[in-house]
């Protein structure tokens, strides 16, 4: 079940965590964990995101946001990477609850 | 993995026999190896090349683009073996032609680039998970690999736990775990290379899709029983601070102004020692030699040529080996995160910035610098607007012209009107060059923008070898390319301010000697012919020969005009006062009126006035081309600005 949300410059005040919908990962709030649903080819040219691991299937976390906003830290597979918003909109992902607190190494 | 010293050693298949063959005197020698080396950008790979190859590597060009090639010599008992080591990449699937190069020189499809016969893929301990996905790819291409697992010794450290054995099994080809910048393990991966006829290959190539390959890489590594590692406690507490959205950007301001101070402040004495020198040699081969042609040649030509080359080194030195030392520990991704969106604005990346930085101190280490920005065209951009960045040379200039015609009043506390003009000045220069980037990405090297995607590796201390090795190629580099241009454009202007000898009138002292043999030179007669041109921005022909012979090198107007005013070059009031009282004898009129200062100093804050950089823009971009573009460009930017700034003062002091 997706959903569609504004296209906004600014990231949303983060809504309350449901793991029905998915969301772009541009917008999670910062410290969530995410379950990748599905990469948006058309948005990730080259595929490099998926080359990188950003798979369906795959655990992602928010880390941390530059200032300004752009570009975020997620730490997927063991790694970290910084990714611009513009990319991370092509990726879907379900929010997973309840493990904000933790951090992925 | 059970000792500490003992990294471990994973065979799958048979153990063929490797070194008794070789032994044999009566068998035939055995072909030579060539071994590509492959693996990601923070996986080690560089740090077990120079323990391969002990830092006897050739570095050259690969034909086309500007990334280095790599190759080096191993001591393999018994054969002639050759590692090639190709630049780090996450993925075998290209994004731009630099990209291309590795899976090209693999297909054996690179001009002159003869394909490896058996690979050595580096992957970090620390992050399997995603290594093991470019491992996945490199084993379909059929070839013999081995695997070498770098930074077991951080695994531990973070409590996690590999068994190397059982990798080596699960993934069909040999493993090899090392601690690179120890040398641990790497005697036993040389006893491997040996013999990579008897490498075990994978019985099913595992799958190309990216999303199977995955799970593949799932499956291995439930199979192997990791133990992932833990947080890195240092990383964790540092980018506690350094990603910090207030703290991070406030220690990123300062690392850039100690950055760039540094540069500045560290580099000029051993520039004055240069300085210093070469007006040694030049001396001593004056007193040595019969005055006449030769010797002249060799002092002012030759030996001032050489010696415009060398005095870059210690900028080049010290700006790359504070550059590799932040980027080896980790930190340059970090700081380009933080000023990335900035960046992005204009259409480049947060590396960019750095190179830019860097150019403040002299473009031509800065533009150097650009390497770290993987798109070509975000480095080309970066590289064409580097000049705009106000460097070092600008400065006699600027110090010239404000000292002799800006009063010296305060204007607000400590700040006077002198210091204010040259802030005004830098800023001018660095605000043009993010102006000039976003125009230019728009205009002229319009394209797709890589996806901005940046690992940010645990920080790690980098061993000092891999530093030396990495400064010492790009000094080398420079030397070798572009310091051989700048030794040949200085003797053609030594050339063009020395013929045709003209005796000076009888009676003259030695400096109007000077004056007159300048005057009638080539240079001179240019600057007669090109007045007419320059007229429009309020300059005449003596400020024409300065600004001729500055394109050579920015600061040697100063030097060229104390010879046209018959000054001692080392009593700058006099030449101060010069300037300030110079007449034009036709008119009467001051040479220097405050619209022609205005607009010179505008002129100099945008022309590209220096061989050394025309030199090392062709060197990254592989053509002359850009550099053409990047002259003329900024030359018409220089003469407009100077137009309109001469016109507007012109207005506004008569």
């Amino acid at each position: 079940m997706a959903t569609t949300l504004p296209a906004s410059a600014e990231p949303p005040e983060p809504a309350p965590v449901s793991t029905e919908e998915t969301r772009p990962l541009s917008e999670l709030p910062v410290g969530a964990h995410a379950l990748i649903v599905r990469v948006d080819a058309a948005a990730d040219p080259g595929g490099r995101l998926e080359e990188l691991g950003f798979l369906p299937g795959t655990r992602v976390q928010l880390l941390r946001r530059a200032p300004l906003g752009d570009p975020a830290v997620y730490a997927l597979r063991g790694t970290r990477f910084c990714v611009r918003r513009a990319e991370a909109r092509a990726v879907q992902v379900r929010a997973l609850p309840g493990e904000a607190g933790e951090t992925a190494p | 993995m059970s000792e500490e010293a003992d990294p471990g050693i994973g065979w799958a298949g048979d153990a063929s026999e490797s070194g008794g063959f070789a032994s044999a005197a009566a068998a035939p020698p055995l072909p030579p190896l060539r071994f590509g080396l492959l693996g990601g950008p923070n996986s080690g790979k560089t740090t077990l090349f120079n323990a391969l190859t002990g830092l006897r590597a050739k570095v050259a060009n690969y034909p086309g683009v500007t990334v280095e090639r790599r190759e080096g010599r191993v001591r393999v008992a018994g054969r002639q073996a050759v590692v090639l080591d190709l630049p780090g990449t996450y993925s075998l699937t290209p994004l731009s032609a630099d990209e291309a190069v590795v899976s090209r020189v693999l297909a054996g499809d690179l001009a002159g680039v003869a394909a490896p016969g058996a690979l050595v893929v580096t992957a970090d301990a620390c992050s399997l998970e995603r290594g093991l996905l470019f491992v996945g790819q490199v084993l379909r291409l059929g070839k013999p690999t081995c695997l070498v697992v770098t930074m077991v010794d951080e695994l531990r450290a973070r409590g996690g736990a590999l068994d190397l054995a059982r990798l080596s099994d699960a993934l069909g080809i040999p493993v090899v775990g090392v601690v690179g910048h120890r040398g641990l393990g790497v005697d036993r991966l040389l006893a491997l290379l040996e013999h990579p006829e008897g490498w075990s290959l994978p019985a099913i190539p595992p799958p190309a899709e990216p999303a199977e390959r995955a799970a593949w890489v799932d499956s291995v590594l439930e199979r192997v029983q990791l133990r992932r590692p833990g947080h890195h406690r240092v990383t964790e507490a540092v980018d506690r601070v350094v990603l910090h959205p207030l703290a991070g950007t406030l220690l990123f301001g300062a690392v850039m102004v100690l950055f760039f101070q540094l540069i500045f402040a560290w580099a000029a004495p051993a520039m004055d020692a240069i300085d210093a020198a070469i007006a040694a040699i030049s001396g001593w081969i004056e007193r040595s030699l019969p005055p006449g042609l030769l010797a002249d040649f060799l002092a002012d030509g030759v030996v001032a040529g050489v010696g415009s080359v060398v005095i870059f080194l210690p900028q080049i030195v010290l700006l790359f080996t504070l550059l590799y030392l932040l980027e080896d520990v980790g930190y340059m991704a970090r700081a380009a995160f933080v000023v990335d969106r900035l960046m992005g604005r204009i259409g480049l990346e947060g590396r960019a910035f750095v190179a830019l930085l860097s150019s403040y101190a002299c473009a031509v280490p800065g533009i150097m610098a650009t390497r770290t920005v993987p798109s070509p065209r975000q480095r080309l951009v970066t590289i064409l607007v580097a000049p705009l960045m106000t460097c070092s040379a600008r400065l006699p200039v600027y110090a010239l012209f404000i000292a002799a015609f800006v009063p010296a009043v305060q204007v607000w506390g400590p700040l006077g009107l002198q210091g204010l003009t040259l802030l005004g000045l830098y800023l001018l220069g660095g605000l043009t060059a993010l102006v000039a980037a976003a125009l230019l990405r728009r205009l002229v090297v319009a394209g797709e923008t890589l996806p901005f995607v940046l690992e940010l590796p645990p920080y790690r201390l980098p061993p000092p070898k891999l530093v030396l090795g990495q400064v010492w190629g790009a000094a080398s580099a420079f030397l070798r390319r572009a310091g051989t241009i700048i030794l040949a454009v200085s003797i053609v202007l030594w050339f063009l301010l020395s013929f045709p000898r003209t005796p000076a009138p009888a009676g003259a002292s030695e400096a109007e000697a000077a004056r007159h043999a300048l005057e009638h030179s080539i240079a001179g007669r240019i600057g007669h012919a090109v007045e007419p041109a320059i007229a429009p921005l309020g300059f005449d022909w003596k400020i024409g020969v300065g600004l001729l012979a500055s394109l050579a090198a920015r600061e040697v107007i100063v030097a060229t005009l104390a010879q046209i005013y018959a000054t001692a070059e080392d009593d700058p009031i006099s030449l101060r006062e010069a300037i300030r009282r110079d007449r034009d004898p036709r008119s009467g009129e001051l040479v220097f009126q405050p619209a022609t200062v205005a607009a010179l100093l505008v002129f100099f804050v945008f022309a590209l006035q220096c061989a050394s950089t025309l030199a090392v823009m062709r060197r990254e971009t592989n053509s002359w081309r850009w550099p053409a573009f990047a002259f003329g460009y900024l030359l018409a930017l220089a003469y407009g600005a100077s137009f309109v700034t001469y016109r507007i003062v012109h207005a506004f002091t008569t």
